[in-house]
């Protein structure tokens, strides 16, 4: 079976510094992939490489058998990836409902015979937020959000432009017990809609709670790949996060 | 065709305000009009860029200069009628916009600001030795008393010029900023990075923003040879066009089409009245004295003052 994702020996280098080394993935259609690793163990780097934020220095990556490198982070959420930040990063001088508008109106509707009028626009944001529970504060700016209600934008925003693997950066981060429940909720019901999700997180009990499958970076290589409750036990991971 | 009333409404306030000029009696009203007239262009031009898109540009001057040139060499060569004029200036100006936004718009902030003024720096050395369009000397064009279509006074064709010529801008302004490229600048301005991810192709936009900007700023000083008769260097690069084509937008608020036109207005004709009434030598501390009140007292501009917004 095709792989969904297909990255191979992904590297980036900043001057002299290698964030990643050759970083080799593959990702099933339907899987929910945990990407873990310490701080600067390049996750956030391999993101942003395979959505076009940062230009890789080798490698290739696929998405449904088509080739990514090369092209930019707007054509390639276009294919299909999407993604959210780590940081919140909203449009603030647009509406919560505007901030959804957007994908809609430059993926959804960029699409061959994607063609969203006025009405079909707003109906489809209000059900993007109804989705994700904000369609009460469709008509908020973005600085009116709690952090909880930020995050959820986040993936209201990635959600809007139909993608078929979504990639949730620290999604929870900074979220309270039960907001993280709220969100994981949220990505596994999306994850049965058919949505292919990858979770970078450092909150160990959401990671193990919604992936089935568990990557482990640490100094820009790869060095765990499997069923989590292997991984965790793996000693390698154990040293990378605990010390010799 | 939603945009259609407004376009009726924004016809009909220019016939009042041609009405209005005409019923006044007085032609310094169209000489000093045309000015404000053209400074409503030339703001709501820059606000297509730096307002809606947040790319600042100091190279306003270089852009307004280029179609008055462009005017300057063809009235050599086979001289046409205004019109024709503006859209040459306009496709000028446009192309080097477009030129302009290759070159320097992976710059951001402060560093793409620096880089549209030293384009202004290269387009008037480049003026300024070119001696066919006057050189450093400058150029004299002599219009007519009056034009060959209407019949009227030539002040009062170029007002009408620049009255159609602001309707025009103003009404592009506002369909763009209601429409799907409106919404892609918007997000760019208000984050690049986020913009890319949802699927906005902001390198396209930002030079399609720098092409629409820069043709509107060239339309504007297509007539400007005809208007002040003389044109050399030092008034077609002043300072003062690049610093009112900031100043005014930030004054009336630079979110929307109306902030341009409602700053364009208020500072063009305060500074038409300090010109007949104290020294047009005023005009510039009259700009720094007003945009230093504003950026203390209302730094969304009017209209952020007029919804209770402070920054």
């Amino acid at each position: 079976m095709t792989a969904l994702l297909s990255v191979k020996n992904v590297e980036k280098r900043f001057g002299g510094f290698t964030a990643l080394g050759g970083i080799d993935l593959e990702i099933q259609a339907g899987e929910r992939v945990g990407l873990i690793g310490p701080n600067g163990s390049g996750k956030s780097t391999l993101v942003n490489c395979l959505s076009g934020t940062l230009r890789q220095d080798g490698g290739s990556v696929h998405l449904a058998g088509r080739r990514l490198d090369g092209l930019p982070a707007h054509a390639r959420t276009r294919l299909g990836l999407a993604r959210s930040f780590q940081l919140p990063r909203p449009f603030a001088s647009l509406t919560v409902a505007e901030n959804v508008r957007i994908p809609l109106l430059y993926t959804v509707n960029a699409r061959p015979g994607g063609m969203l009028d006025g009405p079909g626009l707003t109906a489809r944001c209000l059900e993007l937020l109804d989705l994700v529970g904000l369609v009460r504060v469709a008509g908020k700016m973005p600085t009116d959000l709690t952090q909880i209600e930020m995050r959820k934008l986040e993936l209201a925003r990635a959600l809007a432009s139909e993608p078929t693997l979504l990639i949730a950066d620290e999604a929870m981060a900074g979220l309270s017990h039960g907001e993280i429940d709220e969100i994981l909720a949220l990505l596994l019901r999306l994850n049965r809609q058919g949505i292919t999700i990858i979770l970078i997180e450092h909150i160990m009990r959401a990671v193990m709670q919604f992936s089935d499958r568990l990557v482990v970076l640490v100094a820009g290589r790869k060095i765990a790949d499997g069923l989590p409750g292997e991984v965790v036990r793996n000693p390698e991971v154990e040293r990378a996060y605990l010390g010799e | 065709m939603r945009n259609l009333p407004f376009l009726v409404l924004a016809l009909l306030a220019a016939a009042a305000v041609f009405g209005a000029a005409k019923f006044v009696g007085n032609s310094y009203v169209f000489f000093a009009g045309y000015v404000v007239l053209q400074y409503v262009v030339l703001a709501t031009a820059w606000n297509i860029l730096g307002g809606y898109v947040g790319y600042v540009n100091f190279g306003t001057a270089a852009f307004l200069a280029l179609g008055a040139y462009s005017s300057v060499a063809i009235h050599k060569l086979f001289p046409m009628p205004i019109p024709a004029l503006i859209l040459i200036g306009g496709l000028v100006s446009g192309v080097i916009g477009l030129l302009m936004g290759y070159l320097t718009l992976r710059l951001r902030g402060a560093f793409f600001s620096i880089a549209t003024l030293a384009l202004a720096v290269v387009v008037q050395t480049f003026i300024i030795n070119w001696s066919f369009v006057g050189g450093s000397r400058g150029a004299y064009i002599v219009r007519p008393r009056t034009t060959a279509f209407f019949g009227i006074d030539y002040i009062e064709y170029l007002f009408l010029i620049m009255l159609a010529l602001a309707v025009i801008a103003v009404f592009s302004a506002r369909c763009i900023e209601h429409s799907r490229l409106g919404y892609g600048f918007a997000a760019i301005r208000d984050d690049e990075a986020a913009a890319e991810a949802s699927g906005v192709p902001t390198l396209r936009l930002k030079l399609l923003a720098t092409t629409l900007s820069g043709a509107f700023m060239g339309m504007a000083g297509a007539p400007l040879p005809y208007y002040v008769t003389y044109l050399d260097p030092a008034s077609g690069f002043s300072l003062t066009y690049a610093v009112n084509a900031i100043a005014m937008p930030l004054i009336g608020g630079t979110g929307s089409w109306i902030g341009p036109v409602i700053g364009a207005v208020l500072l063009g004709t305060l500074q038409q009245i300090a010109t007949v009434t104290i020294s047009s030598a005023l005009n510039l501390l009259i700009v720094g004295l007003v945009l230093v009140g504003f950026v203390i007292a209302a730094p969304n501009g009017l209209l952020g003052l007029l919804r209770g917004e402070r920054r």
